[in-house]
């Protein structure tokens, strides 16, 4: 279960790692891409946290929704879309809720890979986002299934998610920017998978805070 | 930077008050709408595009970053007379999505739009293995002759057609002898060495084909030319319009030195330049190198490539 606290709680963390990890993410990005991603993200989850105040007495689907909304317009390159679409679908998924049970958390995850699939035409094993945020929903659901806690399986689902990081450096990309490389990209580690797998870190973080 | 622009150029463009778009300053005309855009760095492409009988509208994103949906969309707004707009992206996965995104949120508002996909850098496999051919320098030409159709009064679909056949037309490839830096980076987007190029680089320093030693001018054409001429098929007699593209940090002198061994392949190939353009069109910042970009022409588009164009970085008297 998430109250609408514990929302604006990963939000903000997930902002906070966002500013963190900007160079390491532009690293990454330079290696096989153009070297912006952890600019942009920053850029975007700063936009993300002056919004913010605006929405906190709104539903968590509207807060989301707003989210999504900011990073479309503020993150730009392919993550804005792709993360904008994210935050905007899992919204969509959890209308009118001021609280959201694991059946809704894990709803709000499917959408969001939905959405990412919609604008980015991509499937899992192409050196991107997907990488690592398919195999942590997949493990966050198996540990639900096995009557873990939430706090259980999001440990489990970041677990996964790295794995899915350290997946994509042996994998082409075949996807945006990196797929001019070709087998020139083997070996690196994707960076849309990473700041994504910081999105389940930072889920975790939160579960783990409260307990739930 | 587009403040400057303006300032610069206010018989031309015109900012969209509050936007990071540029408009011609005569503003709207009753005709099917251009908008264009990519991320900044590219100069003068593609603001340096907006006016007569090419772009009416040109939307700049973050140096090397796609512009945002909001923006293009207010772009659209901004130019469409209710005879439709065609959006000219280059073939980068978040200049896609992104104009994508604007163009079902201006359809949503009633506003009917087309899209066009340039692809010309041959550089890169065109295969379900990537995300396909970058648009690159050829992107100007579909702006000159779309731009040019539909200042006939031609509609969306004629509009669209004609791009279309010019990107289906033109070939470009492009080499770096230096890299370029983004700003807010720092450092360069890539490493290369004082006496190394990188052949069929990509403008925003995206690898290319291979990297070699430095080679002279004759010989780096030689190598661009020939993946050029094997992509699309050429007979004798076919006419050709050429563009010799700087990447931001290339001399003149250098670029000419370029269009010479040019002309020379395709006077051998019994191929007629029909039109040559040298000059910085599409940049990559401070980049050292250059494209080579072919266009094969037939009657129609020879004469909407010399009808007239008034723009800051593009003109045809």
């Amino acid at each position: 279960m998430a109250t609408k606290s514990d929302v604006l709680d990963f939000i903000r963390i997930y902002a906070d790692k966002m500013v963190e990890h900007r160079q390491e993410l532009t690293d990454y990005d330079q290696a096989i891409g153009d070297g912006d991603h952890g600019i942009n993200m920053s850029r975007g989850f700063k936009a993300v946290i002056e919004k913010l105040p605006a929405v906190y007495e709104k539903n968590i689907d509207e807060i989301l929704k707003t989210v999504g909304m900011t990073l479309v317009s503020t993150v730009g390159g392919a993550s804005g879309p792709l993360y904008g679409s994210a935050f905007m679908k899992a919204g969509a998924a959890v209308k009118g809720k001021d609280e959201l049970s694991n059946e809704d958390i894990i709803l709000a995850f499917d959408e969001a890979v939905g959405g990412i699939q919609f604008r980015g035409k991509a499937v899992e094993g192409e050196k991107t986002i997907l990488d690592s945020m398919i195999p942590a929903i997949k493990a966050i659901k198996a540990s639900i299934a096995d009557g873990k806690s939430m706090a259980e399986a999001l440990v489990d689902g970041e677990k996964a998610a790295w794995d899915g990081v350290e997946y994509t450096k042996t994998i082409i990309a075949t996807k945006g920017r990196a797929s001019y490389l070709g087998e020139r990209s083997i070996g690196h580690q994707d960076p849309g998978a990473t700041s994504m797998a910081y999105v389940f870190q930072a889920a975790k973080e939160v579960a783990e805070k409260v307990g739930c | 930077m587009l403040e400057g622009i303006v300032l610069a150029h206010p018989e031309y463009v015109a900012r969209l008050e509050g936007f990071d778009v540029l408009i011609r300053a005569d503003k709207k005309i009753n005709k099917v709408a251009l908008v264009s855009g990519g991320g900044s760095g590219h100069e003068p492409a593609h603001g340096g595009f907006v006016g007569t009988g090419m772009l009416d509208a040109a939307v700049a994103g973050s140096v090397f970053t796609s512009p945002t949906p909001d923006q293009v969309l207010e772009a659209i707004k901004a130019v469409d007379t209710g005879q439709g707009v065609l959006l000219v992206i280059k073939n980068y996965t978040g200049d896609i999505m992104n104009f994508e995104m604007a163009a079902e949120l201006a359809e949503a508002e009633g506003i009917e739009v087309a899209t066009v996909v340039t692809n010309d850098d041959v550089a890169v496999e065109d295969s379900l293995y990537t995300t396909g051919r970058r648009g690159v320098a050829g992107t100007v030409f579909v702006h000159k002759i779309a731009g040019a159709r539909a200042e006939t009064g031609a509609s969306l679909d004629e509009v669209k057609a004609i791009a279309q056949k010019v990107i289906a037309n033109v070939r470009t490839m492009g080499v770096a002898l230096k890299p370029c830096t983004v700003p807010a980076v720092g450092k360069p987007g890539f490493e290369l060495s004082e006496d190394e190029m990188e052949l069929g680089i990509g403008i925003h320093g995206e690898p290319g084909i291979e990297r070699k030693p430095l080679q002279t001018a004759d010989e780096i054409v030689d190598y661009l030319m020939k993946r050029i001429l094997n992509d699309i098929e050429f007979q004798v007699g076919d006419e050709v319009a050429v563009m010799i593209n700087g990447a931001g940090a290339t001399p003149p002198m250098e670029l000419y030195i370029l269009n010479r061994r040019v002309s020379q392949i395709l006077a051998g190939k019994g191929i007629r330049v029909f039109k040559t353009f040298v000059g910085n069109y599409m940049t990559s910042i401070d980049m050292a190198g250059a494209s080579i970009t072919l266009l094969k022409l037939d009657d129609e588009l020879k004469e909407l490539l010399l009808a007239q164009a008034d723009t800051v970085g593009f003109k045809m008297c």
